[in-house]
């Protein structure tokens, strides 16, 4: 059984506006197929490592904690800098297309 | 559209066949002077997308720093809510596509909240109640969207909208109850006390204003019935963004009533996000749950781990002020007042307000007589909260002064609140422009005196004659004269004194 369904990577398509062809979703499918393989043969290297201990997954490559800020303003971009990024502006706001309705 | 409330059974007819459940989650914008993660300012109402850096626009590269600020406010929040403070915890990335958060991602923690297993005793319908908090988590609050086009200005129906990021990165922290069961009819009351018991806790930290009318703090209002007697939950809906106490409690009213009627219908509740309309007291449907739950969230890669050390967790809570309960109950204690005044104040607003007279002098009587009797009239009739008067604690603490110098009687004082209400100046200053003072000059009122009683002669014989219930006619004719501004308890002395000779 594949680690993930063509049905799965439709979803997954869907969930990140990627407007895939049904070549491409079967296309995908296969390759995540093996990515996740990989990672699951990952994850039983970590098992026999740890000789039935539980060992905690990684999320982070530097063993860091605590990185912070003090509460001090900083300053800020100049607001015509900030929208000449924009596609589309108005009133000094983005201007972004009608926000329901798009499904 | 929403729901008209003419074919749904009445509130008691829903209780009688139904047992709510509630679950409260509230978000608090934390007053902190910078964003969660990045040193753009926080003040309200700045021109749009003049508080914005490469962070909290979420263009590439850019990277995030946590707020310690944000993090201690969200310890103390925890604390203040009894809570376990995390040892160790990451915030995650829920993943959405909506353009009031630019970089398709909102930052916030998933299973792994900053603060966890909680409660908060409350008040409400003469009991306590012990709402038991789930979690307290950090987040970032949205950018502000403007819909512009379609026939109300809102979302449906527009053509584009405009967004302003000014308010994207500012610190959330959301507060979020296990089930609350067992309040049965009280369900709405305890709501709404709920949210004011965690209003008045966030305002006692200092943490943030709280203020609901400015979106610094709302409530998502979660509602299901259950037919008495069953222990299994019924099918949630989810009101979202409900801005006032008022509001929280007319929504779940609202939504008992509606649920009720799905349910006698036969029907199936659906589980969906729904908007709350001030201005009938209905609900109508957001969009639907399903695909909207799946935010694959997943750690956040730019940000490490937060591990605050024990013994910060334990510096923060020796940082914890008089709980709002405790001081409550102090000030009732204090003032010898009964549990309904204390309701009524508390209700009204006014605990900080007569608290700040009395530390400027006037005694605790007089400072609740007046917040709680003129002023709140005022208040009443200007249809605003007690503390947007333009008046300050410091100008009812003159007042009361003036009140007990006898410089002003009850009548006049209320005429000079009058003029401080509408930008005359000090009582003192309106006390001097509009010629208020009492007057208690005894040649003066004598001659008022000689007037009544030449004016009411029948009235002056029977008080001479012993019997002294017509004084009240000649007392009454003195006040007229001096348009009010004669000490009343003089005049009768005065008075007296004139008839018995």
């Amino acid at each position: 059984m594949p680690a993930i369904t063509r049905e799965e990577v439709a979803h997954l398509a869907l969930l990140s506006r990627l407007d895939l062809s049904e070549d491409e979703l079967a296309h995908y499918a296969e390759q995540l197929d093996v990515i996740l393989g990989s990672v699951a043969r990952v994850s039983e290297a970590v098992q026999q490592l740890g000789q039935g201990q539980d060992i905690p997954p990684t999320s982070h490559a530097l063993p860091l904690v605590n990185v912070t800020r003090p509460d001090v303003e900083q300053p800020c971009l100049d607001p015509a800098d900030v929208l000449s990024q924009a596609p589309a502006a108005q009133d000094q706001r983005f201007r972004v297309p009608r926000i329901l309705g798009e499904d | 559209m929403s729901t008209s409330t003419v074919n749904l059974p009445s509130y008691e007819d829903a209780l009688a066949t139904y047992d709510p459940v509630m679950g409260l989650e509230v978000h608090v914008e934390l007053g902190t002077v910078t964003k969660m993660f990045c040193g753009c300012p926080t003040a309200f109402g700045a021109d749009p997308n003049t508080q914005t850096c490469p962070t909290c626009l979420g263009l590439p590269g850019a990277l995030p720093v946590v707020n310690t600020k944000a993090i201690e406010s969200a310890i103390r929040i925890g604390l203040a809510l009894n809570c376990e403070i995390a040892e160790w915890c990451r915030f995650a990335r829920k993943n959405y596509f909506y353009p009031d958060m630019p970089k398709n991602f909102q930052t916030s923690q998933y299973d792994e909240p900053i603060a966890f297993n909680g409660y908060l005793d409350i008040e409400a319908a003469g009991k306590t109640w012990r709402i038991e908090i789930e979690r307290a988590h950090m987040e970032e609050d949205t950018g502000k969207s403007t819909h512009v086009g379609g026939a109300t200005g809102r979302i449906h129906g527009a053509e584009y909208s405009l967004v302003d990021y000014n308010r994207a990165g500012i610190p959330l922290i959301e507060i979020v109850t296990k089930p609350i069961t067992g309040t049965g009819e009280h369900a709405p009351e305890v709501a709404r006390a709920y949210v004011a018991e965690l209003r008045e806790l966030i305002k006692a930290l200092g943490v943030s204003e709280a203020r609901m009318e400015l979106g610094q703090m709302r409530c998502d209002a979660n509602v299901s019935l259950r037919p008495i007697g069953r222990e299994k939950f019924g099918t949630r809906s989810e009101t979202k963004n409900v801005n006032s106490l008022r509001s929280v409690e007319r929504a779940v009213t609202f939504e008992i009533r509606r649920h009720a009627a799905v349910l006698n219908a036969g029907d199936t509740v659906i589980q969906e996000t729904r908007h709350f309309h001030e201005n009938d007291g209905t609900t109508s449907p957001g969009r639907v749950k399903e695909e909207a739950e799946d935010y694959r969230y997943f750690p956040e890669p730019d940000l490490v781990p937060v591990a605050p050390a024990r013994t910060w967790v334990d510096e923060l809570r020796g940082t914890l002020p008089e709980l709002p309960s405790v001081r409550r109950n102090r000030l009732q204690a204090e003032w010898g007042a009964t549990d309904h005044d204390m309701q009524s104040i508390q209700n009204a607003g006014a605990v900080d307000l007569i608290v700040q007279t009395v530390s400027l002098g006037a005694p605790a009587d007089q400072a609740r007589k007046w917040w709680m009797g003129e002023l709140a009239r005022h208040a009443n009739e200007q249809e605003a909260e007690l503390g947007d008067l333009a008046i300050t604690p410091a100008q009812v603490a003159e007042l009361v002064t003036l009140t007990t110098a006898g410089t002003l009687n009850d009548k006049l004082a209320r005429q000079v609140i009058v003029g401080v209400l509408a930008g005359e100046g000090s009582p003192k200053q309106v006390v001097a422009a509009r010629g208020l003072a009492v007057v208690s000059d005894d040649g003066a009122l004598l001659a008022a005196i000689d007037e009544a009683i030449a004016k009411f002669p029948d009235a002056a014989d029977k008080v001479r004659g012993g019997n002294q219930g017509p004084a009240g006619q000649l007392i009454g004719a003195v006040m007229k004269t001096t348009r009010g501004q004669a000490d009343a308890a003089r005049v009768r002395e005065l008075l007296l004194e004139r008839l018995s000779g």
